[in-house]
């Protein structure tokens, strides 16, 4: 019986297969990275998705000082909750920045960060931001206020409040919201029924919810006025809508204790917290926590900007509103569950 | 198969085909060079990009024959031996699919974190699995693992053991045997397990992203770069970098064959008249193993 | 000589081989597997079966196993009648096709859902919207499980040896018989595993599916969803349990299949 050509085939590629298996074992350990010995060393940046590209532009302002020429930086950026998690299960870091409080305060639980971080002029905060709508362009649907929100024609793009902040932050701007214009607590829970009854879906982060609405889907999308703005800077076709009443957005910051170079790391926060870089933060669509600073930029002033503080702190709402299957959202989705789903 | 179903098959096989990938697949290279090839070429050629394309192609290299050599030996053992386990090892192989990426890359945490069960251990042997390289081959390879598997067994389970019997009858040793018997007739079925494996672990995002920490120059998979590519308003940078993980794809199954078709694997029979496999005469199994191999 | 060298080592090496696979496995899915077993009872079963019990749970998980059912079987046969069209017939471009069959693999997830959901959305440019609805749902587990529905059978259809089918045909059977008692008997083992592994796949899918899908709790939230979620909100106890029901139905499924294979393969080599 003739031998066939194709085992003269494969036993070539089966050479040249098991000859990239050690080639690549050698380039493995060529690529991994020897540890950092620059001049002013290096410093771990994790943070929260959003300001990457704010951070691009920060850490070339700071390399331009004294106090930041020849620092490199590594960089991670991700969801806040899963970026937290990752330190708190041994990713170095040096500065952490989050989107919300809650996921320092992971953090501190697991003995990273001082629990005096925010024991600072700005207390912890390095940025402001504000929960704003985002509309298609020319707001055809002309939504104004919280009360545009739910009327019968508009379906709102929330992403989703158990797993991401930024939706945390929405919920409790709609809810505080009701509560400055007077309504009672019990008004404004019934509020956040009728809001979460009218999203066309609550995709699992705020980077899927921004894509979500981007893709066509629905006509308002609740999100951070910075990532709306950079949106817009993007050439996407928004209009951002800031409504009368909403929440202040605080993002934390901190250097964590086992830093593995604390003095860059700390020269670094000290510059995104000083004059010169608060400019860039308010360049870059995100509202200084100088106040000095803040006012040289012109962001929209709502008529009522209230505080997460007002509403009794992140861990106390964390709790009452956000606790799988027990808190107040939960028990809303699944009313509204019951009413919907269909077996 | 009659001629007249030959059409309406084919309308419908190629209709669904359309639909369900060759559009979406279409649509992915389309947006990439939406913009103009430059455009496209600009946002993968950026330091980072050209990393974590590095980094990709690396735990391809390492993660794939891995996880080749362990699909073979497990289909070898279910197809050869029974044995009272073997429906759990059959469905363990299969397991890590039904877990959710994110979930095993946080398994993976819980196993070789820092604060996990092997933690100490490891640190004090000074082996970084988390937030490092072998993290994300890892992860890579558990969540790509039964491919092989899958493609191998069941042509080892059809094809039987007779030749290889006779061949260790004549005097071969149990590798000659496995190298020049079994490997050829599960040279299609491995193609396509190993093209498999090697897209799956080319687009794993979920268990890497837990797993990796995403530093960006780093631990940035090329699949990781595209999630911040799309994170940061760039879908040119997301969908070039989606073409590249095409390419790789295509040029992987291109180089073993799987994406050619034809009938039986030529050492089998030389005409269709030939008796089927288990009244294959001696005679073959000698000459095959006599024939001089060619390298 | 090599006989003899052989016949020492060939019981090491016998010996070698299964311990190595076996420590593999261990390394890479019963040490993980374990981990979250133990993870979902670290507060005692009580919580775990609270965890379980939720309504958001059990509605995900609901959603989750039918969707994923729905999928396995229709892709089954979807996919046996693209490996017949890719072995059996020949048309011009059939390479093409048949390469870009594994292309859905290699897309990153996100890619994936949003292509899917600009093509088949709101902004669909064929009209089509199955965006928010459970049918999107259908659709992306079916785009991330075709390729391994097709492969799995294509092997196999391409192995078949053609003269039982000619033999019965010659005497007389119609197609429809020569279908169910020549080919389906022969390549149902393989059907069956490919069904099996889109099954396992699709209830573990999270990053294609939850753009289209809307995401809405008890409406089109997934169980992988619902178990991100719950890791997000610092109940990684609760989001393990749910992963642990997710994995035991995943292993009395492919058990169920492995069996039912297995008895197909009796006669043959085994």
């Amino acid at each position: 019986m003739k031998h066939s050509s194709e085992p003269r085939t494969h036993s070539k590629w089966r050479l040249v297969a098991a000859g990239t298996l050690p080639v690549s074992l050698v380039l493995g350990a060529l690529m991994l990275p020897a540890s950092a010995s620059a001049a002013g060393g290096s410093v771990s940046i994790v943070a929260y998705s959003t300001p990457k590209p704010a951070y691009a532009a920060l850490i070339k302002a700071f390399n331009a000082t004294k106090a930041g020429a020849g620092v490199t930086f590594s960089q991670s950026f991700g969801a806040s909750g899963s970026q937290a998690t990752a330190v708190a299960s041994g990713l170095p870091a040096d500065v952490v920045n989050f989107s919300l409080t809650p996921d320092m305060d992971k953090l501190v639980k697991a003995g990273i960060v001082a629990s005096s971080w925010d024991k600072t002029p700005t207390a912890g905060m390095v940025t402001n931001s504000i929960v704003s709508f985002i509309v298609r362009k020319g707001n055809p649907k002309h939504i104004k206020t919280w009360a545009d929100l739910v009327k019968s024609n508009v379906k709102i793009i929330t992403p989703n409040p158990f797993s991401s902040g930024s939706a945390k932050w929405n919920l409790m701007a709609a809810y505080g919201a009701q509560l400055s214009l007077g309504k009672t607590k019990a008004q404004a829970t019934a509020y956040l029924t009728q809001l979460l009854s009218h999203t066309a879906a609550q995709p699992s982060s705020a980077s899927n919810a921004l894509q979500t609405f981007l893709g066509g889907e629905g006509d308002v999308l609740l999100d951070y006025e910075d990532d709306a703005l950079y949106a817009q800077r993007q050439g996407e076709p928004i209009t951002i809508i800031t409504p009368p009443q909403t929440i202040l957005i605080q993002n934390p910051i901190a250097v964590t204790s086992n830093a593995a170079n604390a003095s860059a790391a700390k020269a670094f926060v000290a510059y995104l917290l000083s004059t010169a870089g608060q400019k860039v933060w308010g360049q870059q669509g995100y509202r200084p926590v100088l106040p000095k600073v803040a006012a040289q930029f012109k962001f929209p002033t709502p008529k009522k900007v209230f505080t997460i503080a007002s509403l009794g702190g992140w861990t106390k709402v964390n709790t009452t509103f956000f606790t799988p299957s027990t808190g107040i959202v939960a028990k809303i989705e699944q009313g509204l569950g019951v009413s919907t789903a269909s077996g | 198969m009659k001629s007249r179903w030959r059409l309406p098959l084919r309308i419908v096989a190629l209709g669904y085909l359309a639909l369900l990938v060759v559009i979406p697949v279409g649509s992915v290279f389309y947006r990439a060079f939406q913009h103009g090839f430059i455009a496209a070429w600009d946002a993968v050629t950026t330091p980072d990009a050209v990393h974590a394309l590095w980094l990709t192609l690396l735990v391809v290299l390492i993660a794939v024959p891995l996880n080749t050599v362990f699909g073979v030996g497990v289909s070898l053992i279910l197809a050869r031996h029974r044995f009272r386990g073997a429906w759990l090892l059959d469905a363990f192989v299969d397991l890590p699919l039904a877990i959710s990426p994110v979930v095993v890359g946080l398994a993976l945490v819980l196993v070789y974190g820092k604060t996990g069960w092997f933690g100490n251990w490891l640190a004090g042997h000074g082996i970084e699995i988390i937030f490092s390289f072998p993290g994300i081959v890892m992860a890579s390879a558990t969540v790509a693992l039964p491919y092989v598997v899958r493609e191998v067994l069941p042509v080892l389970q059809e094809i039987g053991t007779d030749q290889e019997q006779a061949a260790t009858t004549l005097g071969a040793s149990s590798f000659t045997a496995f190298r020049r018997i079994t490997l050829p007739s599960i040279r299609r079925s491995l193609a396509y397990g190993v093209t498999l494996t090697t897209a799956r672990v080319l687009g794993e995002f979920g268990a890497v992203v837990v797993v990796s920490g995403a530093i960006a120059g780093r631990t940035q998979t090329l699949t990781l770069f595209i999630q911040d590519s799309i994170d940061n308003l760039n879908p040119v940078g997301a969908y070039a970098g989606a073409v590249i993980l095409a390419i790789l794809a295509l040029v992987v199954l291109t180089v073993l064959g799987a994406d050619r078709e034809g009938r039986k694997a030529k050492w089998r029979s030389q005409s269709d008249q030939s008796p089927s496999d288990s009244e294959m005469p001696l005679p073959s199994t000698t000459s095959i193993l006599m024939s001089p191999m060619d390298h | 000589m090599r006989r003899s060298i052989g016949k020492v080592l060939r019981p090491a090496a016998r010996a070698t081989g299964p311990t190595l696979i076996v420590t593999y496995l261990s390394l890479l899915v019963l040490l993980p597997i374990a981990a979250i077993l133990s993870k979902s009872f670290q507060n005692g079963f009580g919580s775990f079966w609270t965890a379980v019990t939720q309504p958001e749970a059990v509605a995900a998980l609901k959603l989750t196993l039918i969707c994923s059912l729905l999928v396995a079987a229709f892709n089954s046969v979807a996919g046996l009648v693209i490996a017949w069209v890719l072995v059996r017939d020949d048309f011009p471009g059939k390479r093409v096709v048949s390469a870009v069959i594994d292309l859905p693999f290699a897309l990153p997830t996100i890619v994936a859902g949003l292509t899917l959901l600009s093509l088949y959305g709101p902004n669909s440019p064929f009209g089509i919207n199955v965006a928010d609805a459970r049918i999107g749902i259908v659709f992306a587990l079916a785009f991330v499980t075709l390729p391994f529905s097709v492969r799995s059978v294509q092997p196999v259809l391409a192995e078949l040896d053609r003269e039982t089918e000619d033999a019965a045909a010659s005497l007389g059977a119609s197609s429809s018989v020569v279908l169910r008692r020549v080919i389906l008997p022969s390549v149902a083992p393989a059907m069956l595993a490919g069904a099996g592994l889109a099954f396992a796949r699709a209830i573990g899918e999270f990053g294609s599916v939850v753009l289209i899908s809307g995401n809405l709790p008890f409406k089109t939230e997934l169980a992988s969803s619902w178990i991100y979620s719950l890791s997000q909100s610092d109940q990684l106890s609760a989001a393990a349990a749910v992963s642990t029901v997710l994995i035991l139905i995943a292993l009395v499924v492919l058990g169920a299949i492995g069996i039912v294979r297995r008895r197909f393969n009796v006669g043959e080599a085994v």
